[in-house]
């Protein structure tokens, strides 16, 4: 090695690693504390979720839907029915409408408060992920309150909601608005003006509004970038259309905008405000109505079985732009063809951008600051190490696969 | 004659390092407590410092296959050993130290030192790339809170000296012979403020605790120096932080908070140097509770330039702050 020429030597964040929610490799190639390069390879936590869904009529495949994700399971699961609504042309009732906006927007709480909770702990600031967990707690309760579980709610269902906003529900859903409009400041400080915060947060894992635009940034991270993106305001769906949604950029509120884990952290916070103010006009104008298209099971199976065609969805779920695509032949009792987009699947290929020039300290908070939902994003992807080639995998191919590893586990 | 007094201070000794132990646990437990508290939560039972260090004496030492294992396995013993001794050289209220006549501060800042240093070696001999970041950590940040650490004894034993107070300068048990504040007028208390407060912001960096545990940094670089030790090794180095946070919490104490309270009870005899070995622990403890709880609490972790920075220029500028005043304070009166 000449002299003066860096050396630099490969550092794993993950599969497995504290700063991380889930399982994903990424290789940091540094120089001292200076990160250079950035590898990410996924591929620890694929589930094959789409491919056992063939196998399902579109009702089994909601509970599929919902268990993507813990954390946007409503999202998941709603973007999914829109698409078969869309497929089968089943119109929803206006209070399942207003219903479905209520619960993703408490999941949008929920998501965005775990969120800055969990960064806060990535950089060793245990008392505000503490207060973080601790505030969350309400909307958890509420969530119980209105599906009755506290993750993977069961609320949606095609053609309209499972469970109605009882006189109950919706005092706890005002008590929770009340909390939080006076609870939450004390987060909202410790976001925006603990100098802490700042100090880790600003200038690190900047992306720039150019580079958010050319590699396609969803959501909040797009947003914290300074683009305009929000599908509640671009492309309103369910009650969105009567909610007047307008999306938050850090120049609306800070002046100007930066693109780094600060402003993302800032954009998350106050649209938990946001979500509030949605919750609140989502109950006061709650219709009277039927809360499914059709009730009756077996005459919704046959409607979707007689269905043909591909029906698409794109939901802002709490991280960005869930899409769901799904194709239902006639005849065929279960769905033909899914397809998962979820907005990490769009957020991490700017992570080379956000990586390089950092320290290994930012790492984790990088990771995180697009909030990445691993199992959300893995569809079947096989990297062969060796060639450094990728393959989709085929039914067939997973198929032989998969009796292959149960011979092997059975040692036949 | 001089083989009984060796022997009494070999059983002593003894018996002070046992009970530097339980009582580092002891504290530890207190302030994994605290802090919970403070932070709204339940925290573990009181013993659970004790539980963990027994569950990992109990387990399998593994050593990586890249390490070299002397270095590896010897870099905890080395940690704990030194870590211990200052012990041995603290006057507890009004009992002398075992060791008095053969060490003063300047020991004292070296065994600390070493501590650090044999955490590097092992972090470095343990051949894993979070420890080897976590050992060049460690080791920048020994070189920024060395000069305000430097600053503040140096200045210290300058003015025992130049206030004419009987007994080697640097020696701790001069210090608690008289406590400094009486024999300064306000600018000299101001200047022994300004030494007092920059020798707390270097405990954390010291200890290993947020907001400067940054060399071990569970959640970037999981835990850094220590992060391939296991088992026994494990279960030291775990001892080694907890008796280095009071170690070096009693030496703030011995340095700046000499007060005897047996002294005030007009007592005399056995009853002083029990009732001021007692008050002397309590005052460790609320010095720990203050620098380390409630600042582990509050703050986040630095990043390792920035920490650099807050010792060379702000806590630096303090340590100079009140060596200027106490020169201009030995100038004046």
């Amino acid at each position: 090695m000449a002299v003066g020429e860096a050396k630099t030597y490969k550092i794993p964040i993950g599969p497995v690693h504290v700063g991380l929610k889930e399982p994903i490799t990424t290789w940091l190639e540094v120089d001292g504390e200076r990160i250079v390069d950035i590898k990410v390879r996924p591929g620890a936590i694929h589930r094959g979720i789409e491919f056992m869904a063939r196998e399902r009529n579109p009702i089994q495949v909601i509970y599929l839907a919902e268990r993507i994700c813990g954390i946007c399971s409503f999202a998941h699961i709603e973007s999914f029915v829109r698409a078969v609504e869309d497929a089968a042309s089943i119109s929803v009732p206006k209070r399942a409408q207003y219903i479905r906006t209520i619960m993703l927007e408490l999941e949008r709480v929920h998501s965005h408060i775990l969120w800055a909770g969990v960064a806060c702990y990535t950089f060793g600031y245990d008392s505000a992920f503490n207060l973080g967990l601790l505030l969350r707690e309400k909307v958890m309760d509420v969530l119980e309150a209105v599906s009755g579980n506290r993750v993977n709610y069961g609320v949606g269902t095609i053609g309209g909601v499972r469970r109605d906003i009882t006189p109950e529900a919706a005092a706890a859903l005002e008590d929770m608005l009340s909390y939080y409009r006076r609870e939450f400041a004390a987060f909202y400080e410790v976001a925006t003006e603990d100098p802490i915060t700042k100090a880790r947060m600003r200038h690190v894992g900047t992306l720039p509004p150019e580079d958010a635009v050319r590699y396609c940034a969803v959501g909040p991270t797009a947003r914290a970038s300074g683009l305009r993106v929000d599908l509640r305001w671009s492309s309103p769906y369910e009650a969105y259309a009567d909610i007047e949604v307008t999306p938050i950029v850090p120049q609306d509120y800070m002046g100007e905008v930066y693109g780094d884990v600060f402003d993302r952290f800032l954009v998350r916070v106050l649209e938990v405000y946001q979500s509030l103010d949605i919750i609140e006009k989502a109950l006061s104008g709650l219709p009277e109505g039927p809360l499914m298209a059709e009730p009756k099971l077996p005459k919704l199976l046959a409607l979707l079985k007689a269905a043909d065609g591909v029906g698409w969805s794109s939901i802002e779920a709490p991280r960005g732009d869930d899409a769901h695509i799904v194709k239902l032949t006639k005849g065929d009792e279960n769905v033909t063809w899914w397809k998962v987009r979820a907005p990490t699947y769009a957020n991490i290929v700017s992570w080379p951008i956000m990586f390089r020039g950092q320290e290994i300290a930012d790492a984790p908070l990088i990771v995180n600051s697009i909030d990445p939902c691993i199992s959300c994003m893995e569809r079947a992807l096989v990297i062969d190490k060796r060639s450094g080639s990728s393959e989709v995998l085929t039914k067939e191919e997973l198929l032989k696969r998969s009796r292959e590893k149960t011979r092997r586990l059975m040692g036949r | 004659m001089s083989v009984l007094i060796f022997v009494a201070k070999l059983i002593a000794g003894g018996a002070l390092l046992c009970l530097g132990v339980l009582l580092a646990l002891l504290y530890e437990g207190v302030d994994r407590i605290i802090s919970a508290r403070m932070q709204r939560r339940f925290g573990p039972p009181l013993l659970q410092p004790f539980y963990d260090v027994l569950k990992l004496l109990g387990k399998e030492s593994i050593v990586p296959r890249r390490a070299v294992a002397w270095a590896f396995n010897g870099a905890p013993w080395m940690a704990l050993v030194t870590a211990l001794m200052v012990f041995l050289y603290i006057p507890m209220g009004a009992l002398p130290p075992i060791l008095g006549s053969e060490g003063d501060l300047i020991l004292i800042t070296y065994l600390l030192a070493l501590s650090a240093v044999a955490l590097v070696v092992g972090g470095f001999a343990s051949g894993s790339p979070y420890a080897n970041v976590g050992s060049q950590r460690e080791m920048v940040l020994m070189m920024s809170y060395e000069l305000p650490l430097a600053l503040v004894v140096s200045t210290m034993a300058w003015l025992v000296y130049r206030r004419g107070i009987p007994g080697p300068a640097f020696s701790l048990e001069t210090f608690s012979s008289l406590s400094l504040w009486n024999t300064v007028g306000w600018v000299g208390a101001l200047g022994l403020l300004s030494l007092l407060l920059a020798l707390l912001a270097v405990v954390p960096a010291e200890v290993g605790k947020v907001p400067m545990d940054i060399a071990e940094a569970k959640t970037e670089i999981l835990e850094g120096l220590i992060s391939e030790y296991s088992g026994r090794n494990l279960a030291l180095l775990k001892l080694t932080y907890s008796v280095r946070t009071l170690a070096l919490c009693a030496v703030v104490v011995a340095l700046f908070f000499p007060w005897s309270l047996g002294k005030a009870m007009g007592l005399s005899g056995v009853g002083l140097f029990v009732i001021d070995f007692v008050w002397f622990w309590i005052k460790t403890f609320v010095v720990q509770t203050v620098g380390v709880t409630t600042v582990r609490t509050a703050f986040g972790r630095f990043k390792i330039w920035q920490a650099a920075r807050f010792y060379w220029i702000q806590v630096g500028g303090l340590a100079l702050a009140g060596m200027l005043l106490l020169t201009l304070e030995v100038a004046i009166y």
